[in-house]
């Protein structure tokens, strides 16, 4: 008979000290030694983790009002620019903003030193944050400028909302071209010197609940060290199930917005990250648990990298004129073996993804878990599933001429 | 002996003196420039691998030290913070020597310092400022 669990069965198993929780990492070798029926009988939950450059991610605040009070219209924070088009005092501060005076890519590659990513670590950090805001003034907020200090405990609130994070699956980038490219995927040499990838494959959370059967909206999670919870599809959600001409098949696209108090999140899990010639960014730590209700949930957590497939793009010309066709499919595995072979040339392989820091997040994710201190959570709506979010549209120009 | 890397510092006014002539053909070493630079005010750093018998070695340097050349040994050059690194693998791809590797399969990022030719590439590509120059 199928293995069949319910989530209020698990939790019931956390709250009594008897759950069974191990990585996806683990799950990877378990399912081969036990087979899929037992391995579902015997694990109750599969964690998983990945610790990558996101740049849709930011953070929203309130800052407290002043006497007499102010409308902020404009907001910069240590000196990087944010947006305080809402409420008075309500602002907030995307991850690739960078201060005004920046040099930008005047001297190129610039090296973007400082931006909104590193503005929310700081500020996860518990430094002093310089705030600069100014306003128009009104007869409600006669006030039209302030310039101070604040620490992350000054303010009414802190919230990470990232709008499109963990994405399911990730190009590996090459440069086909015959100049060197700085990209948010490293430096890439010229003639195909190397291959750049930034996913965390077998522990990648999108990638071992492909069919989004136990992620949806409401999941509670592993977000910047502290607790998140999935609050819509990401922006660009759009996942497919692609059958490669060799065999074996790309799962990509699948996106998460994500939500969480800042104020408990920790600077280790959320980094900011300077691309050369590219821009400023935050790395995002983000692990989410996969309860095991059944073999089919089973089966897809315990994908290895030898069976999850990559696209290879051309990052000199091909991605940035808009038609990244890839080139080839590479596993997980060949890529975290250092070296891939494409048109039968071997090309060295680098991670942009720490993977080391994706396995500690699962296995903190598992403690959590374990401990029962961290219960799982039924989906509140389900997110569009493989083949169900209508295709992503590119931008139309219209002449207005 | 085995090959030693070292930096040399060249004040203004020596960059453009045929130095490394003379510690080839009066010290009999075998010279390996991995690097060299002359900046506008016109003084230099050289990244040299240098080899040869012990004592002709000594009176090599001796002689890049009378000529106002500063000797600092290569290591000191490049470090790691290991407080910044986060092992994600992105210097590994742009360093030329094999200095930053990933061990596997724990995908760690491993500096050898002995392998740094001190060319900060990987300064440059640390989207994480974990690689530090110090002088």
């Amino acid at each position: 008979m199928a293995v069949e669990k319910t989530l209020s069965e698990i939790n019931a198993k956390i709250k009594s000290g008897k759950v069974v929780v191990i990585t996806a990492e683990e799950a990877v070798s378990i399912v081969k030694e036990k087979g899929i029926k037992k391995a579902t009988a015997e694990v109750d939950v599969v964690t998983t983790g990945t610790f990558g450059t996101m740049c849709s991610s930011g953070a929203y605040f309130n800052f407290g009002h002043t006497k007499p009070k102010l409308k902020m219209s404009k907001i910069w924070l240590n000196e990087v620019s944010g947006y305080a088009g809402f409420a008075a005092v309500d602002a907030f501060i995307g991850a690739t903003a960078l201060p005004d005076n920046d040099p930008l890519n005047s001297v190129f590659p610039g090296k973007f030193r400082y931006g909104g990513g590193h503005v929310i670590h700081d500020l996860v950090a518990r430094k002093p944050i310089h705030l600069r805001a100014v306003g128009y003034g009104c007869d409600c907020y006669p006030r039209k400028e302030i310039n101070t200090t604040i620490t992350i405990d000054d303010l009414n609130q802190a919230v990470l909302f990232n709008p499109r994070n963990a994405y399911q699956n990730y190009n590996v980038a090459i440069n086909l071209s015959d100049k060197t490219v700085y990209t948010y995927l490293g430096v890439l040499k010229p003639h195909m010197g190397n291959a750049n990838y930034s996913t965390s494959g077998q522990l990648s959370p999108l990638l071992k609940d492909p069919y989004l059967k136990t992620i949806g909206i409401g999941t509670k999670i592993f977000l910047g060290g502290g607790i998140g919870y999935v609050a819509w599809q990401g922006t660009q959600h759009c996942p497919q199930l692609t059958p490669l001409p060799n065999g074996g098949e790309l799962i990509d696209g699948g996106t998460l917005t994500v939500i969480g108090d800042l104020k408990q999140m920790h600077p280790d899990w959320l980094v900011g990250a300077s691309f050369l010639g590219y821009g400023a960014s935050l790395t995002v730590g983000l692990g989410i648990p996969i309860p095991i209700l059944n073999e089919e949930i089973m089966y897809w957590a315990a994908r290895s990298d030898e069976e999850i497939y990559a696209p290879v793009v051309d990052y000199g010309s091909d991605y940035p004129n808009g038609s990244p066709e890839p080139i080839a499919y590479v596993t997980y595995a060949q890529l975290k073996s250092g070296k891939i072979t494409i048109d039968g040339r071997e090309v060295p392989t680098a991670p942009i993804s720490s993977y080391y820091r994706g396995k500690q997040i699962a296995s903190i994710l598992k403690d959590w878990i374990r401990e029962g201190g961290f219960l799982l959570t039924e989906p509140v709506a389900k997110l569009p599933s493989i083949g169900e979010a209508p295709p992503l549209k590119p931008l139309k120009e219209i002449d207005n001429d | 002996m085995s090959p030693k890397r070292i930096v040399l510092r060249f004040m203004a006014g020596t960059a453009d003196r045929p130095i490394i002539y003379h510690l080839i053909k009066n010290y009999d070493l075998v010279v390996n420039i991995l690097k060299a630079r002359i900046n506008p005010k016109k003084e230099g750093t050289m990244v040299l691998e240098l080899q040869g018998e012990p004592e002709k070695y000594k009176l090599g340097l001796e002689y890049l030290r009378s000529q106002g050349i500063s000797i600092q040994p290569l290591s000191q050059d490049v470090k790691r913070n290991e407080n910044l690194c986060v092992h994600c693998g992105a210097c590994t791809s742009v360093c030329p020597s094999g200095a930053l590797f990933l061990e596997r399969p724990e995908m760690t990022v491993k500096f050898d310092e002995d392998k740094c030719v001190v060319c900060h590439m990987c300064v440059k590509a640390c989207p994480y400022k974990a690689m530090e120059v110090c002088f």
